[in-house]
């Protein structure tokens, strides 16, 4: 009898109340994060990563050219065909050609003819990318895969 | 009877303009104080304002009227917008065009798009110096603590929404300043790369994914701006617009010297103090001492002591001290709130709000500059983005959420820099602040940095070690310094939060003024390289 008379921690209708309360928390909370992933992207919307950027004849030994709508330099020595991004590593403006390399304009990092860092805010140098050969013969930048720099294609 | 029925009708109908009116202002026309105090309490907009006003809170220097002034670019703003978002079209290729459209064709819509940017640049200074204010006068002092967070979080989202914003016109300006904004959301990997964890923990590259929906800024970014900048972030600001009002009122109203004494407790902590000093026995405080104050009451024979904390009855002293609000400070908020729209309606007139050629995602702007308030910023993240652009950026927002909790020390709020000793304090964290802000960007200017002395000093040196951090660094160790030299956490405060306000200034005007093509520096525009 006297086990009855003791305070219990929490009463009967206490524990009722609180569990149906963090119960409907629960819920509550459990469907909004739920309802949160919509806005991450499963598939990201934009242009293929690989793109033609001509024959091999296209490309003289010496030479390079810039691509604008892809943001690349594409340069050609004897050892072969490289493509160099020219999306700034720091906060993804664009580098354009100095004398000695590459500069960027929004916080002046630049680079050097290899596109390693030698001055301004940049973490880390520009990336090269790899390059390969279609079926038909041309050449095929692939914008997500990056190389080692140094790093040519043999045409 | 069909009689009866009719006439009765003949005369409700009749009587609508006057029955309408009763049941609109229940207490009849406001011909008196007594009439015009229970209009500002019944009315829902109105009684957000006690039916008296204490006189102080009416005088200029008080307030320097800036909260009521953000409220009202708040207000312009919205009205602005809304009408704004009749003709904008959120999308890649129409924005633009859109925004010529306003420009040049839209009836007022050149004024009304000006004054728009102009109240979001005012909004943002009053919102400073709002909070300002407030620190300065050391209103978040207890019981005000949580309405300085809620202030804290109106102050993010004023950023936020100016920021969002900024995108929408989709001209040079925007597209590049909002790609260096994503960037900063992904610069993580700035750190997570160095370290060559990347391919597993990759925070930066979720965030920035997260806010543009794409790995480029395109149709996606602009379409979530869009859905932030007129809907979610003005939903979180109306939302914690009510609580900020609401706590002010709970609160006690504008802090003062010697306030009114509320059950919230004014000076609650000040009292507990002077209790402790007596050797009487003290509550800690926040705690009301129920069981205490009855005896002492009965024994004083003051029944209010139970009831209102104080020392002293307030009994027809701050009653006198007060007028109606309604027409005294009623009116003063009116007088606030013209003088905000004629000021950025005469901006609006006289001074285009700018508009670049459309976004080129292959040409950057040089310089890509933000709006001026984010320049501080942008100077701070020409040397590392991860530490410049987020680390710091959320140590000075925490920093400053923290104030009222770190700096407990009871005091009356309303007093500008509370005495000699504050206004000493103030003056010489404005000297040291100033003086490292200046260094922070003269030493990197005139010598470079690490990488200019050792090219091949390692990433993670430079995240850590930069002038942004080391300026950061410094601040704190100067606060630390007033901390042991005056012994007061207030002091300790007050020296942070100038340094962080100067440097703030000086960052602010060295981003805009002295930085041109490349980030480099130069002393005026006039001097900018030729293209």
């Amino acid at each position: 009898m006297p086990a009855r008379l003791e305070p219990e921690p929490v009463s009967r209708r206490d524990l009722l109340g609180l569990s149906g309360l963090w119960m409907t928390a629960a819920a509550v909370v459990g469907s909004m994060l739920g309802a949160l992933k919509l806005p991450m992207p499963r598939v990201l919307p934009e242009a293929g990563a690989r793109f033609r950027i001509g024959s091999p004849g296209d490309f003289v030994p010496g030479t390079e050219q810039v691509i604008k709508d892809r943001n690349i330099v594409v340069r050609c020595t004897e050892q072969g065909v490289a493509a160099v991004s020219l999306v700034c590593t720091h906060l993804g403006c664009i580098a354009t050609r100095s004398p000695d390399g590459f500069h960027c304009p929004c916080h002046g990092s630049k680079f050097g003819d290899r596109g390693e860092v030698i001055g301004g805010p940049a973490p880390r140098g520009l990336r090269w990318l790899q390059v390969s050969r279609a079926a038909d013969g041309s050449l095929v930048v692939d914008l997500k895969r990056e190389v080692k720099p140094d790093t040519w294609y043999a045409v | 009877m069909n009689g009866t029925g009719l006439d009765v009708f003949w005369t409700n109908l009749k009587q609508v303009p006057t029955s309408f009116r009763d049941s609109l202002v229940r207490q009849g026309a406001p011909t008196s104080d007594r009439a015009r105090a229970q209009a500002v309490f019944s009315n829902v907009f109105l009684h957000l304002h006690s039916t008296r006003s204490h006189v102080r809170t009416l005088r200029f220097s008080t307030t320097l009227a800036m909260g009521m002034a953000t409220l009202s670019f708040f207000l312009i703003l919205v009205v602005t917008g809304v009408l704004l978002m009749v003709y904008y079209k959120p999308s890649v290729d129409l924005a633009y065009e859109s925004m010529k459209d306003i420009h040049f064709v839209v009836p007022t819509g050149r004024v009304i798009r000006n004054v728009h940017r102009w109240a979001a640049h005012l909004m943002v200074i009053t919102v400073f110096l709002h909070m300002a204010r407030v620190f300065y006068t050391g209103s978040y002092r207890k019981p005000r603590e949580f309405n300085w967070l809620m202030g804290m979080g109106l102050f993010v989202l004023t950023l936020a929404l100016s920021f969002t914003g900024y995108l929408l016109p989709w001209d040079q300006l925007a597209y590049w300043a909002v790609t260096i904004g994503a960037n900063i959301a992904g610069s993580p990997a700035e750190l997570t790369d160095a370290l060559g964890i990347t391919g597993w923990f990759d925070p930066g590259g979720f965030q920035k994914r997260l806010l543009l929906g794409a790995s480029e800024v395109g149709e996606e970014a602009l379409i979530r701006f869009y859905l932030l900048h007129v809907m979610v972030l003005p939903l979180f600001v109306l939302a914690l617009l009510a609580v900020h009002f609401w706590r002010i009122r709970k609160d006690g109203g504008l802090g003062r010297p010697g306030g009114t004494p509320t059950v919230a407790g004014k000076g609650a902590a000040a009292i507990d103090a002077d209790a402790a000093g007596a050797g009487a026995a003290s509550a800690s405080p926040g705690e009301v001492d129920v069981a205490h104050t009855p005896s002492e009451a009965g024994a004083k024979t003051f029944g209010l002591m139970a009831v209102i904390r104080d020392r002293t009855p307030a009994t027809n002293l701050d009653p006198e001290d007060t007028v109606p609000s309604w027409p005294y400070l009623l009116r003063a908020e009116l007088f606030i709130f013209m003088a905000c729209v004629l000021l950025s309606l005469l901006l609006g007139v006289f001074f285009d709000a700018p508009l670049k050629e459309a976004a080129n995602p292959s040409i950057p702007e040089n310089p890509a500059k933000a709006p001026w308030y984010f320049l501080g910023l942008q100077e701070m993240v020409s040397y590392s983005a991860f530490m410049g652009g987020l680390v710091i950026p959320a140590i000075v927002v925490l920093g400053l959420a923290l104030i009222p909790y770190l700096d407990r020390e009871p005091g009356e709020a309303g007093t500008y820099f509370d005495n000699a000793t504050g206004r000493r304090v103030a003056w010489r964290s404005l000297l040291f602040g100033a003086v490292a802000a200046i260094l922070t960007v003269a030493i990197p200017v005139n010598f470079g940095w690490l990488r200019s002395w050792f090219p091949g000093v390692p990433q993670l040196v430079i995240i850590f070690i930069n002038p942004g951090t080391l300026l950061t660094a410094a601040y704190a160790l100067w606060s630390i310094h007033v901390l042991r030299r005056e012994g007061s956490t207030r002091m300790a405060a007050i020296a942070l939060f100038t340094c962080f306000l100067i440097g703030f200034v000086i960052l602010s005007y060295v981003g805009s003024e002295l930085r041109g093509p490349n980030w480099d520096f130069y002393w005026s525009k006039s001097q900018w390289p030729v293209h």
